[in-house]
């Protein structure tokens, strides 16, 4: 057992656990903040993604020793009341269907946006393309990602 | 199916809080008449703080049940869309009996008139309420809006300050209906009542339940399907940090721990010899063999007209061909989960299940409880697809549980086990044969279908043995073979490999008489009205005909499954043997739309669901293992891979069909006959691989 130091959405945080856990369970299990999911344990499908300093990163594979010192956004953080330009988006296009995987989505999209401000098609796919739906809500996806980049741009409203 | 049309005997009683609960016929052992809510089969609650709690009796698995049922009830009962709640009620026989589940694309249809008469007749006993207070007749009342309005006062009483009398009213019955004219909700698309919590990370899913004093844990299952535990050494996963404890269950070694992480990692540390029993060298090649020489004799005839054998001998064209289909998992997102508590006195299942009845009775089973003290508190479910029809999941938690009895127990299936231990679609082989007479027409078809057994009567078969294709001799045979690997219902059931080997076939038989796809089938379909709507509609829409961007080829098919009617056009690319799909075009008449919003949603789900099985998805089995592990070798379609899909409602005023398997099984022969008209080889085996293309 160690302790563990970071920022978790935006307050300090401090974790007793083995080093090597990753910091989806500590997430879900220690801290009990289960909006990130467990999909696949191998970073090949997205759905536990979560900003670390600002990057999309699986936290499935993720050791939690290495957040030391570091920024942690989940889904949980990304806005207090659903007001995010992707959670607005995501509202406006009633993209969910059975919802498991678009904590990871969202998350994804949320950092695409933040660095791109007008993402085309490509865009979307090159970024979003290791998030896995089943639920194939990915023509819904691309048309949220569009509005929410114009929300995030100030275009619409 | 015919929907289940449940008859009007109604019950009422006074809700926790002085609400209204309206439920329907069948009191709970004595219960009836009881304080308790929800032990009162109830669909509807009005608070008195006119709040209106709407019981949503089918899982919530995407499909959109928790909107389009609220829909129907909101319907006719008049309330504030804004001031609806939901809940998920627990087992009760008015839910669904003998089985309370969610399967089959029926919860439109089975609740199409149950719902409308709970939201109706909760609306009179509210406007009865009103009449009484005012001391008017209740022909004065109208209800709108989460009140009853008096016609001749204009007053205003709001839902909940009637609550209280109205749960004293007797229950209606036979309250007419509005007419499809009258619907305000019906047919509209509201946003859906589940996405904001499912855009937070506040929606609950089976696998977020968090317990006070909960274990996590994990359970090593035998590679080989039946087999069993021989000997194990469990001294090196007891060593693992967190671990707390190691428990043999029927079906294979559990680690239990504070966590799941730990759980995961004490079962690597396990040494298990394991019994692999008889099926310890299936193969897929094997099965193959096997099923080719089961297919060169007749089997069981499932459908049988006129002579097709001799009309075969004797046409002038003959077509023969060989179709097969590979086993497929479901894998949803959310891995199979449970958490269960089981105490001396009774039991709780927190679970996300497709079939709470079968939840509810492999607990009883397992604890030795009565059927009604194991509670079954549904969550949402990460995707359903079929697999969490099965109560196999949960009868492992349950075991369990009941060895660390009474502290609850989180039992979580890592991918691999998902892939590794499902319930599978099963793989099918099949044999046609069609004759055309020297105009092209079909004179005879016969098929002889190989697939294991699952299911019901019929869904090894169907799309085959119920084609609408007329056709004057028919033979269809089937045969099952014996095979150790589980299997059952898979999105659209049958019909997922059926309408691929037939509309696939029908492709070449259409080429065999040098005719257009679609003007052969149309010729064929002309006893079936709706289906060859669809197709019309689907091939003007889709452009069938027009010309095209150098290298890309349409294909087209069609299917009736689940009360539905869907036809679809694919547009697709192939190069170096990659087949990209660009476009697709979808036709659908599911009879009258509750919302349309959800049913083009679901068209989209559907559409990818099989896409994924065209080119990428197969479960092979190896020395009685499933070769396939993660998403990396069992990876679905993803965004890049997505076309673009165009859904085209028909406008019905027909009873509901169902929606959510209504376009899986069309898309798969509509991109393999798309591919055909690219390169001109036929696509006999899935998933296609690049280089049976080049």
């Amino acid at each position: 057992m160690a302790a563990v130091k970071f920022t978790l959405n935006g307050k300090s945080q401090t974790v007793d656990v083995v080093p090597q856990m990753p910091l989806l369970w500590v997430l879900r299990d220690s801290l009990g903040m289960t909006g990130t999911k467990f999909g696949c344990g191998m970073a090949l499908c997205g759905a536990c993604t979560v900003h670390i300093n600002g990057q999309p990163t699986r936290s499935c594979v993720t050791q939690v020793a290495t957040v030391e010192g570091k920024s942690v956004t989940t889904i949980e953080g990304l806005s207090p009341d659903s007001s995010h330009p992707v959670q607005r988006a995501w509202i406006e296009a009633d993209v969910p269907q059975c919802g498991y995987c678009q904590s990871g989505q969202i998350m994804t999209a949320a950092a695409l946006v933040a660095k791109t401000t007008d993402p085309s098609d490509s865009d979307i796919d090159e970024a979003m393309r290791g998030n896995l739906c089943r639920c194939g809500t990915y023509q819904s996806i691309r048309q949220a990602v569009h509005l929410a980049a114009r929300y995030q741009r100030g275009d619409a409203r | 199916m015919n929907p289940v049309n449940r008859r009007s005997f109604l019950k009422t009683g006074a809700a926790v809080g002085g609400g209204l609960v309206l439920g329907f016929q069948l009191p709970v052992k004595g219960q009836a008449q009881s304080a308790s809510p929800l032990k009162l089969n109830a669909f509807v609650k009005v608070g008195t703080d006119d709040t209106v709690t709407l019981e949503i009796h089918k899982s919530e698995m995407g499909q959109g049940t928790v909107t389009s049922l609220s829909q129907l009830l909101a319907e006719e009962l008049e309330c504030d869309w804004k001031k609806i709640r939901t809940e998920f009620p627990g087992v009760e026989p008015v839910y669904g009996s003998p089985m309370m589940g969610t399967y089959g694309s029926l919860s439109i249809r089975t609740s199409w008139q149950p719902l409308r008469q709970a939201g109706a007749a909760a609306r009179e006993m509210l406007m009865q309420a009103a009449a009484q207070r005012w001391n008017v007749d209740k022909s004065q009342c109208r209800a709108e809006n989460n009140a009853v309005v008096n016609t001749a006062t204009k007053a205003r009483l709001t839902y909940g300050s009637l609550a209280e009398a109205a749960a004293k009213l007797p229950a209606p019955a036979n309250v007419p209906l509005k007419t499809a004219a009258q619907y305000k909700l019906i047919g509209t698309s509201p946003k859906r009542l589940d996405t904001p919590a499912k855009v937070n990370g506040t929606a609950g899913f089976g696998i977020d339940v968090r317990r006070p004093g909960m274990l996590y844990a994990s359970l090593e299952r035998c590679p080989v399907f039946g087999g069993k535990v021989a000997s194990f050494d469990a001294t090196k996963a007891k060593t693992v940090p967190g671990v707390k404890n190691v428990v043999q269950i029927s079906n294979g070694v559990a680690v239990i721990a504070d966590n799941t992480w730990s759980a995961m990692e004490g079962r690597k540390a396990l040494l298990i010899k394991w019994d692999e029993g008889k099926w310890a060298n299936v193969s897929t090649p094997g099965l193959r063999q096997e099923w080719a020489a089961l297919a060169a004799k007749p089997g069981q005839s499932v459908r049988k007209a006129g002579d097709a054998a001799a009309t075969f001998a004797g046409a002038a064209k003959k077509v023969e061909a060989v179709y097969e289909a590979p086993y497929l998992s479901h894998a949803p997102m959310e891995p199979l989960n449970a958490t269960v508590e089981v105490r001396p006195d009774g039991c709780d299942i927190w679970v996300a299940s497709q079939i709470q009845s079968a939840a509810q009775q492999v607990a009883a089973q397992i604890t030795g409880l009565p059927a009604d003290k194991c509670l079954i508190h549904t969550q949402y479910l990460g995707g359903g697809f079929g697999r969490r029809g099965g109560a196999d999941y949960v009868g492992e938690a349950v075991e369990i549980a009941k060895a660390m009895s009474p502290a609850p127990v989180q039992l979580t299936w890592t991918r691999e086990d998902d892939l590794q231990h499902d319930t599978y679609r099963p793989a099918s082989y099949v044999k046609f044969a069609a004759g055309l007479d020297a105009q092209g027409a079909p004179v005879s078809f016969s098929a002889r279908i190989v697939c294991p057994p699952f299911g019901g009567n019929g869904t090894a078969v169907e799309g085959i043995q119920d084609m609408k294709y007329a056709i004057p001799n028919v033979q269809v045979d089937y045969t099952a073979p014996a095979t150790g690997t589980p299997v059952s219902y898979w999105r659209s059931v049958g019909y997922s490999q059926n309408t691929y080997f037939m509309e696939a076939f029908l492709d070449e038989m259409a080429a065999a008489a040098g005719a257009d796809p679609v003007e052969f089938r149309r010729k064929l379909l002309t006893g079936t009205p709706r289906l060859l709507n669809v197709l019309n509609i689907a091939a003007d829409k889709g452009d069938w005909g027009k010309p095209l961007p150098a290298g890309r080829f349409r294909g087209v098919a069609v299917v009736n499954n689940i009360g539905s009617f869907n036809a679809q056009v694919a547009e697709v690319s192939v190069s170096q043997g990659k087949v990209k799909v660009h476009r697709v075009v979808c036709a659908v008449d599911c009879g009258q739309v509750i919302n349309p919003a959800i049913v083009e949603a679901q068209i989209q789900s559907g559409i990818v669901y099989g896409l994924s099985t065209v080119t990428k998805l197969g479960i092979t089995l190896d020395k009685g293992r499933v070769v396939q592990k993660n998403f990396n070798n069992y990876d679905p379609i993803r965004i890049d891979e997505m076309p673009v899909v165009e859904v085209h409602i028909v406008p019905s005023r027909e009873n509901p069909g169902g929606i959510g398997e209504a376009s899986t099984p069309t898309i798969v022969p509509a991109v393999v006959n798309a591919v055909y008209a690219a390169t001109k080889k036929r696509a006999r085996m899935l998933p296609i691989k690049a280089a049976d293309l080049v």
